[in-house]
């Protein structure tokens, strides 16, 4: 049942971020060249996201659990540490060089552009990597 | 040059948060794309094989909408793959030091008005128009 509706919300998130054309790292681009050829649909992708969970998320809380597991399982800590904040700059750095993000790159993935075929296990290690690295402290 | 796609965007957008509603109501689990996909890595913890299905499920998103809509799914990757394999690695290093990415910073965590979520958010933006901005106009302009 678990590996069912993982399964179903997976698909569910990537039709979403090809609907939107987030699956297209030129779009992705263009939305970050304010200078250039900007392309605003992103902001109103991540407004349209944002709007839905925000609400949505209010509603699921009112439960004393989540419907098939035993507890919420959400972050806890509030600081702000330079490995966030280092952490953000270099993965924008790899959005901006590349124009994906791990969702899109994912998405992606089965329609076998080399870039992808380069990106994704790269992307794998720097997570591996970063864990390894981390462990521990 | 893409074109200004509003009404595809906002309705991309509101699935992408029906899914994150759904995983958080069903599963009580954030949709973040690069937590779900680093925890298949070793070493391993409980509940990777809803995080296994919820990715098989994304890869197999562009095969279901081309046989939905008999249109193919189009995208225009760099073919630069040296430049594809660093920026994997910045992105692979960048969103597992810093606990997220779009989707579980920009999406979940601000949802949560986590303020993490929006330094983060606002950290990676900065730094990804910063980055377009060096390589279109400063350095290939």
């Amino acid at each position: 049942m678990a590996l069912a509706v993982n399964l179903a919300l997976g698909l569910l998130f990537g039709i979403g971020l090809i609907v939107a054309g987030m699956s297209d790292p030129a779009k992705v681009l263009n939305f970050l060249d304010l200078a250039g050829s900007f392309d605003p649909s992103l902001a109103l992708v991540m407004a349209a996201a944002l709007a839905v969970t925000f609400i949505g998320y209010r509603l699921a809380f009112r439960r004393a659990r989540p419907m098939l597991a035993p507890r919420f399982e959400l972050p806890t800590r509030r600081d702000i540490d330079a490995r966030l904040v280092g952490g953000a700059a270099l993965f924008g750095i790899g959005w901006g060089l590349s124009g994906f993000c791990p969702g899109p790159a994912l998405v992606s993935l089965g329609l076998s552009a080399p870039g992808t075929l380069a990106f994704v296990p790269a992307m794998l290690a720097g997570m591996w990597a970063a864990r390894a690295l981390t462990r521990n402290r | 040059m893409t074109t200004f796609t509003p009404l595809s965007a906002l309705a991309g957008g509101a699935l992408i948060g029906l899914s994150a509603v759904l995983l958080m109501l069903l599963e009580g689990r954030i949709a973040g794309i690069s937590g779900i996909a680093g925890r298949l890595l070793p070493p391993w913890q409980a509940g990777a094989g809803q995080r296994l299905a919820f990715v098989l499920g994304l890869i197999a998103a562009p095969f279901t909408v081309e046989a939905v809509t008999g249109a193919r799914v189009l995208q225009t990757v760099s073919g630069n793959l040296p430049l594809m394999a660093g920026a994997g690695l910045l992105v692979g290093l960048g969103t597992a030091l810093g606990s997220g990415c779009t989707s579980g910073h920009g999406v979940c965590g601000l949802a949560r008005l986590s303020p993490r979520s929006l330094v983060a958010t606002l950290t990676f933006m900065a730094a990804g128009f910063l980055t377009v901005f060096i390589t279109r106009h400063v350095i290939g302009g």
